[in-house]
C-alpha cells in the first residue's frame, strides 16, 4: 500500500521515495543538489520533539532540515 | 614559461583543504564542518599555481561561492581541475566531478579519505572509475606524506598527453544547465540535476563494494548512526554537549593560570632592557617612560593574560569541530533560534565568542545568509569572553563567599543570562533593524572522524590564536601609551585620569558603580583583561596597572572604597554587557565593511548594560 506524504511528516525510521520537489527557487535547487531528486530514497533518522526540524539520510548524506524547508518535498512511503 | 593554474574543487568536508595544505605547505583552517572555506586560497606546488575553490555541492547555484568556482573553471583561465571526492560519499562527489568535467578540458579525480572508507568496510576501484569516466583517477589519504608526490605526478601526466574526452551526462529532453539560464531556476534545471545524480549513483554502484560481503555500495555507517541516536536525542544530546563545553571552559580557566603567570614574569622582565635600549638610541626620558611603562607594560599584561586561555580554548574547540560534533550542536540549538529569526549556527558562533569575541565574529562566516550573519555578528559581544572571566570570578569570590563552587555557579548563571539576552536581541533585531527571514536552514551532518591532534594544535595556533593576538597587540600598545599620558598629564586638581574619573562620577553612580570603575571600563577598551587592574590603579591613585592582589586584600580595598555586594552585582552585570573591546570592533568593521553595523555592535550591549545596571541599582537602593 503506498501513501503520499511530505518529507516533514516522514516518521522516524521510515523510508520514502521522492516523487517531486515543489518550487523552482534556490531552496528547491539546493535540496535537489544534495540528492533529493525524483526517485531518491530518504530515511528519517531523527525528529525534534517540537517537530520543527529533522535529520534525514539522503543517498548516504545526512541532512538536517527544518520542517518549513522540507515541506515541499513529496514522498511515496514504502509499504 | 608561465605557470600552469590548477583549480582544486570538491564538496565541503572531503579533505580538500587538507590536500591543499599537503600540496602547498601553506597553513589554512580546515575543519569537519561543511561550508567553512569561503575565501579563496592560493599556493604553489611543483611548478603549478593551485587555487583552492570554496567547497560546493554543485556548480549550478547562484551563491557567491558557486559563482567564483564557475568563473575560475570556465573563464578564469585555469589549465586543469582537480576534483577531490570522498570515498564514503562517492556518488555525491561524482555529481560535482561530472559538472566540472563539462567545463574544463583537463580533469584529475582524487578519491580521498580511503582510510575512512576502509574503516567502514568500503572498497573503491579507482581503475574501474577511471575507465568509466575517461579521466585519470587516483586514490589517496590526503594527510599522508606520499600524497603530494602522487598528485603532482598525476598532474604532470595529465599535461603530457592530449586530454581524453570525459564521460558526459546524457540529458533528457528539456533539461538545461543552470549556467545558460539567466532567470534564476527553471524546470529544466531539475531534470538536469536528476540526470547527473542518477549517472553518479550508477557509476558509484559499479566501482564501490563492501569488503564484508554486504550488498550495496554504501559504507558501513552503523557506528555513526549509533552515536547520532545519542547525540541527536532530546536529553542525552544536549547534556553531553553541555558537559563538553563546561569541561572546555573549566580547563581553560584553570589551565591558564600558571602559563599566564610565567608569561607575565617573562614579558615584564623585558621592560628594563627595553628602556635601556631606547635610552641608548637617544630617546628622551618621557618617551622612554611612555613606551616602556605605558605601551610595553599594558601590552605585556594583555598578552600574558590573553594568550594562555586562547591557546587552550581554541585547540579544544577545534577538536570538537574536527570530530564532527559542531554541526550536531547546531542542529540541537536550532530550536530556540528559529523563532528569533536566526539559525542554529549562531549557537556555534556564540560558543566561539566564549573564547574570544573577535574570533566569534570571524566564525560567523559559517552562516550563509547575510542577514543572519549580521545578526550573529552584532550580538556576538553579548557572550562573555575569556577576558571577562577574571573580573567575574574575582568579584563573585570576594563578595559572595569563597567556596570554589560560587564562581562556577556565577559563571554558569552569567553565560545563561547572556545566551537568553542574545536570543532576545536577535528576536528584537529581526523585527526592527534586520527584518526578513525565511532563510533556509540546510545542514550536512558529516561523518564522525577521529581528530588529528597535531594538525589541530598547529592550525588553531596559527589561525585563531596568532590572528587575535596580532590584533590585540595593535590595540593594546597605543592604549598603554595613552594611559601613561593621561596619568602623567597634570592639570588643575590632579592628573587627567583623576579628572576624568570625577567627570564620570554621576553616570557611574547612576549605574550602581562609581566614576573610577566606569573609567576603568573605558580604559579596558583595548582588552577586557585590564579592566580590574585599571580600576585598582585608579583606586590606589597610581599611574600604572596594579596586579590583582589576594582575594581578602581585594575585598578590603574595594570595601574601603565604598563597595557593597550591590556594587559588585552591578559591576558584574556591566562587565557582561558593555561595549566590545577594540579588537572585536575592528573585526566587526572588517567583516561587515560597514561603520553603522559596527556602531550597533557597540551600542547594543552597552544599552543592555545601562538598563540592567540602572534597574538593579534602583531596586537595591
Amino acid at each position: 500500500m503506498e501513501s503520499l506524504l511530505r518529507l516533514s511528516a516522514l516518521p522516524v525510521g521510515q523510508t520514502g521515495t521522492v516523487l517531486t520537489v515543489e518550487g523552482q527557487g534556490p531552496l528547491a535547487r539546493r535540496l535537489q543538489e544534495l540528492g533529493l531528486t525524483c526517485g531518491a530514497a530518504v530515511r528519517c533518522l531523527d525528529r525534534r520533539s517540537s517537530g520543527r526540524a529533522g535529520c534525514y539520510d539522503v543517498r548516504g548524506t545526512v541532512l538536517a532540515l527544518r520542517r518549513s524547508d522540507c515541506r515541499g518535498v513529496w514522498l511515496e512511503r514504502e509499504a | 614559461m608561465s605557470e600552469r593554474v590548477i583549480a582544486l574543487a570538491g564538496n565541503p568536508n572531503v579533505g580538500k583543504s587538507t590536500l591543499f595544505n599537503t600540496l602547498t605547505g601553506m597553513h589554512q583552517h580546515t575543519g569537519n564542518w561543511p561550508g567553512k572555506t569561503v575565501e579563496l586560497s592560493e599556493g604553489r606546488a611543483g611548478g603549478y599555481r593551485i587555487i583552492d575553490l570554496p567547497g560546493t555541492y554543485s556548480l549550478l547555484a547562484r551563491s557567491p561561492e558557486e559563482e567564483i568556482s564557475r568563473e575560475t573553471l570556465c573563464h578564469g583561465g585555469c589549465d586543469a581541475a582537480v576534483v577531490v571526492c570522498d570515498a564514503c560519499a562517492l556518488s555525491r562527489s561524482l555529481v560535482l566531478a561530472l559538472q566540472v568535467a563539462e567545463m574544463t578540458k583537463r580533469v584529475l579525480v582524487v578519491v580521498n579519505l580511503l582510510d575512512e572508507a576502509e574503516k567502514k568496510r568500503l572498497v573503491v576501484d579507482t581503475d574501474a572509475l577511471s575507465a568509466i569516466l575517461h579521466v585519470p583517477v587516483i586514490g589517496l589519504v590526503a594527510h599522508r606524506r606520499d600524497s603530494r608526490r602522487r598528485v603532482l605526478r598525476a598532474l604532470d601526466a595529465l599535461f603530457d598527453a592530449p586530454p581524453p574526452t570525459p564521460l558526459s551526462v546524457s540529458y533528457p529532453e528539456g533539461a538545461c544547465m543552470g549556467l545558460c539560464c539567466d532567470r534564476g531556476g527553471c524546470q529544466g534545471e531539475a531534470l538536469c540535476i536528476r540526470a547527473q545524480w542518477e549517472l553518479a549513483e550508477s557509476i558509484a554502484a559499479q566501482v564501490c563494494r563492501r569488503s564484508d560481503g554486504e550488498a550495496g555500495f554504501r559504507p558501513d555507517d552503523r557506528r555513526d548512526r549509533r552515536l547520532d541516536r545519542v547525540l541527536l536525542g532530546p536529553v542525552a544530546g544536549p547534556l553531553v554537549m553541555l558537559l563538553m563545553l563546561s569541561a572546555i571552559l573549566w580547563l581553560t580557566v584553570v589551565g591558564a593560570n600558571v602559563p599566564s603567570e610565567w608569561l607575565g614574569k617573562l614579558l615584564f622582565s623585558l621592560e628594563a632592557p627595553l628602556g635601556h635600549a631606547l635610552v641608548r638610541l637617544g630617546a628622551p626620558p618621557w618617551l622612554c617612560a611612555m613606551l616602556t611603562e605605558g605601551a610595553w607594560r599594558v601590552l605585556a599584561w594583555v598578552v600574558a593574560v590573553m594568550l594562555p586561555p586562547m591557546a587552550i580554548f581554541f585547540p579544544l574547540f577545534t577538536l570538537l569541530e574536527d570530530a564532527g560534533l559542531l554541526p550536531r550542536l547546531a542542529y540541537q540549538l536550532d530550536g530556540p533560534f528559529e523563532p528569533c529569526g536566526a539559525c542554529g549556527r549562531q549557537g556555534l558562533t556564540m560558543c566561539m565568542s566564549l573564547g574570544c569575541n573577535a574570533a566569534g565574529v570571524v566564525g560567523c562566516r559559517i552562516i550563509g545568509s547575510p542577514r543572519e550573519r549580521l545578526l550573529a555578528i552584532v550580538t556576538s559581544s553579548l557572550m562573555p569572553c575569556n577576558g571577562r572571566f577574571p573580573t567575574l570570578i574575582a568579584l563573585s569570590a570576594v563578595f559572595f563567599g569563597s567556596s570554589a563552587l560560587i564562581p562556577a555557579v556565577g559563571l554558569t548563571l552569567s553565560v545563561a543570562l547572556c545566551a537568553l539576552l542574545t536570543l532576545a536581541s536577535s528576536w528584537l533585531l529581526s523585527r526592527t533593524l534586520l527584518p526578513g527571514g525565511g532563510a533556509a536552514f540546510v545542514l550536512e551532518l558529516p561523518p564522525y572522524r577521529r581528530p588529528r591532534l597535531g594538525q589541530v594544535l598547529l592550525r588553531s595556533l596559527l589561525d585563531r590564536t596568532l590572528f587575535v593576538l596580532g590584533r590585540a597587540i595593535a590595540a593594546a600598545a597605543p592604549a598603554g601609551a595613552l594611559l601613561w599620558l593621561l596619568g602623567h598629564w597634570q592639570l588643575d586638581g590632579g592628573n587627567a585620569l583623576a579628572l576624568l574619573a570625577n567627570a564620570l562620577e554621576p553616570l557611574g553612580r547612576f549605574l550602581g558603580l562609581d566614576g573610577k570603575m566606569l573609567l576603568a571600563f573605558l580604559l579596558g577598551a583595548p582588552a577586557n583583561e585590564i579592566v580590574l587592574p585599571s580600576a585598582l590603579m585608579l583606586y590606589t591613585a597610581g599611574t600604572s596597572l596594579v596586579a590583582v592582589p589576594s582575594l581578602p586584600e581585594l575585598g578590603a580595598l574595594l570595601t574601603a572604597q565604598g563597595w557593597t555586594a550591590g556594587t559588585a552585582v552591578c559591576c558584574m552585570l556591566f562587565a557582561l554587557f558593555h561595549w566590545p573591546c577594540l579588537t572585536t570592533l575592528l573585526t566587526v568593521r572588517r567583516e561587515t565593511h560597514s561603520l553603522s553595523w559596527t556602531v550597533l555592535a557597540a551600542a547594543l550591549p552597552t544599552a543592555i548594560g545601562v538598563v540592567l545596571c540602572a534597574i538593579v541599582h534602583f531596586i537595591l537602593i
